[in-house]
């Protein structure tokens, strides 16, 4: 019996990461001052990060090999694909804990059932006014989730075995409907969670039958080796037409975990009502490590073939089209973000239907970008966000320009990367994946594109015009009596608006370095 | 020995009474134990196709184990859902959990 070798430098974030979030869970014990537990969390971001960095080889692998030395048996890749992925969720990790440090009391206490009771009683004695052990703080059960589920997403993103590919996805998606639902004062926040996990759980069901077929077309589940199986003059292959029927269920399972339509109905509700920084995290983070999967299941199962790029396609174009239609009629603007980052899922697909060098390309420069608006657009709502409230209308950012002109104006640069405007990232991430389509012979796929970016400009720029040009809702004088509280961003919030809007304008100012890289990412995938 | 097409057959027939069983019931319970349904046809299916064309790897014994841990991992988290939303609402029927429109 042979051991499983291990490569430790491949699995190097994910062993930080799961560690820290142990160490966290041990320190939640220990430590009355939960801050202290959010900086450990980003420490072990900006850990794995390096990690992810200095580890990077390319032959580098971790084989589990499984009933002998014959079988290819890699269960992870650390790629150039992987470790671009695997980047941007951790940026994604780190800027949503950053975001969560000063406000994460706000939905991580709650009373206990039946507190009340007590409080009433101990109300005759002035002694027992102290805050008792009723109020249960959760905020290192915050940050140790949000590790694990980076954990997964980062091994999702290398995974380089549909087995691993479906664990991670597990290891993530777990994580994420606790984390939803962690809002116990808010009625939404555990509807939401019941919702995620029913359709998540539904979703893994096709995942793995889809799985399953294609094992047992290909004899493997490793990417590697079913490439090589379903070459033509391999070896032979009895089950060979399960193929396309299990890469089917397995674009079905993806489309849920992407927010695809129409696959998409768990995604405003559980946008909506998950705490906003948890929305912000799994907005831009899941899709990173899912679309990172999506590009190498499609180069080794679908080998890009023009039918499976036709069905992208297809979705791609339902996708961007009810997205945007249905964040235009939005009042919550946490809801309208949602229906926006389905859209947004769109116009990544449109890289991945486009199947050649340049679409790819286009769609990992996107995801990147997006990541850094969308994070940022959702910590500014976080900034407008009431402490006792988990959503944000459309009134509370009336006026915002007179009040708090700097966070306006940083809003205003997000919306318009958003909405594709250039010189900002958003624009060129447009641009790259269009470019791509138009290339690939898929003209029209582009233009629908472009009429539906004009779309999505209607609503982001809506939302700078309230900022900008509508009176408050609250008049000054409401504001200065004091009835209305006036809520100052703190500083962790801001310090994350700042670094998302440096991103967002220096990946749209600065590309070279960025470019290359995922240059050099995309080459080695078996594109056409 | 019983071939190949039977257990396909009974793990296809499994997944389809599993998704109806997500899709018609009301009872966020009832919807996870059709799920359950739908993860343990897949574990027939992996095992039946290990069993007949496996190229002598382990590849659908291990899969199928991995699948029954994420499967108790999910029933776990599932049912603690259930139980705050229940706390919250005195209800898990996923009809009248509307507090969200649009």
């Amino acid at each position: 019996m042979t051991f499983p070798t291990l490569n430790f430098p491949v699995i190097a974030p994910q062993i930080v990461l799961v560690a820290a979030a142990l160490i966290i869970l041990l320190a939640d014990l220990m430590v009355a001052n939960k801050r202290i537990l959010g900086w450990i969390s980003l420490i072990a971001v900006i850990g794995a990060l390096a990690a992810v960095f200095v580890c990077r080889s390319d032959s580098a692998a971790f084989p589990l090999a499984l009933g002998g030395p014959s079988g290819p048996g890699t269960m992870a890749l650390a790629d150039g694909l992987g470790l671009f992925a695997s980047a941007a969720v951790l940026i994604a990790a780190g800027l949503a804990i950053l975001l969560a440090i000063e406000r994460v009391g706000d939905f991580s206490r709650f009373e206990k059932p039946g507190s009340e009771k007590k409080q009433a009683r101990s109300g005759d004695h002035p002694i027992a006014e102290a805050p008792g052990p009723q109020v249960t703080d959760r905020a290192g059960a915050y940050y140790a989730l949000l590790l694990l589920a980076t954990a997964g997403m980062t091994a999702m993103a290398t995974a380089s075995d549909l087995m691993t590919i479906f664990i991670a996805l597990e290891i993530f998606s777990l994580a994420l409907y606790i984390l939803v639902g962690f809002n116990r004062r808010d009625l939404r926040s555990g509807e939401a969670a019941l919702k995620y996990f029913l359709l998540g759980a539904f979703a893994s069901g096709f995942f793995l039958y889809g799985i399953a077929l294609i094992y047992a077309a290909t004899g493997t589940t490793s990417l590697e080796a079913i490439l090589h199986n379903i070459q033509p003059m391999s070896i032979s292959l009895p089950f060979r037409p399960l193929l396309p029927v299990g890469m089917g269920l397995l674009l079905v399972g993806f489309g849920f975990k992407l927010a695809l339509v129409p696959f998409h109905m768990w995604t405003p509700d559980a946008y909506q009502g998950a705490p906003t920084p948890v929305t912000a995290f799994m907005s831009v983070a899941t899709k990173a490590a899912a679309f990172a999967a999506l590009i190498r299941v499609l180069a080794a199962v679908a080998s890009y073939d023009r039918p499976w790029l036709l069905a992208l396609a297809a979705l791609a174009v339902l996708t961007m089209t009810l997205g945007n239609l249905a964040a235009l009629r939005q009042t919550s603007l946490k809801r309208m973000l949602a229906y926006s980052s389905i859209a947004h899922a769109g116009y990544l697909l449109i890289g991945l239907a486009a199947g050649n060098q340049l679409g790819v390309e286009g769609a990992l420069y996107y995801l990147l970008a997006y990541t850094f608006m969308n994070l940022g657009a959702f910590a500014v709502l976080l900034a407008v966000q009431r402490r006792d409230e988990n959503d944000v209308t459309g009134d509370r950012i009336l006026g915002l320009a007179g009040r708090q002109p700097l966070l306006a104006a940083l809003m205003a640069v997000l919306m318009f990367s958003l909405a594709g405007i250039p010189p900002l990232a958003g624009f060129f991430g447009k641009l790259y994946v269009f470019s791509g389509a138009v290339e690939a012979g898929l003209a029209w796929l582009a233009i629908v594109g472009v009429l539906n970016s004009a779309l999505g400009a209607y609503y982001y720029l809506r939302v700078t015009i309230l900022m900008f040009m509508a009176e408050p809702a609250e008049s000054d004088q409401e504001i200065s009596s004091g009835k209305v509280e006036t809520l100052q961003p703190g500083w962790a919030v801001m310090t994350t608006v700042v670094l998302a809007v440096l991103g967002t304008i220096v990946l749209g100012l600065w590309q070279w370095p960025w470019t290359q890289t995922i240059a050099q990412a995309v080459s080695t995938l078996a594109l056409r | 020995m019983v071939p190949l097409t039977w257990y396909l057959v009974l793990a296809a027939a499994l997944f389809a009474i599993g998704m109806f069983g997500v899709l018609a019931r009301k009872n966020a319970v009832a919807v996870l134990m059709g799920v359950e349904l739908m993860l343990n046809a897949v574990n027939i299916n992996l095992l039946a196709f290990w069993r007949y064309t496996a190229l002598g790897e382990l590849v659908g014994h291990a899969f199928a184990v991995f699948v029954i841990t994420v499967a108790a991992a999910e029933a776990a988290v599932g049912v603690a859902l259930f139980i705050a939303v229940y706390r919250q609402r005195d209800t898990v029927n996923v009809e009248e959990l509307d507090a969200m429109k649009g």
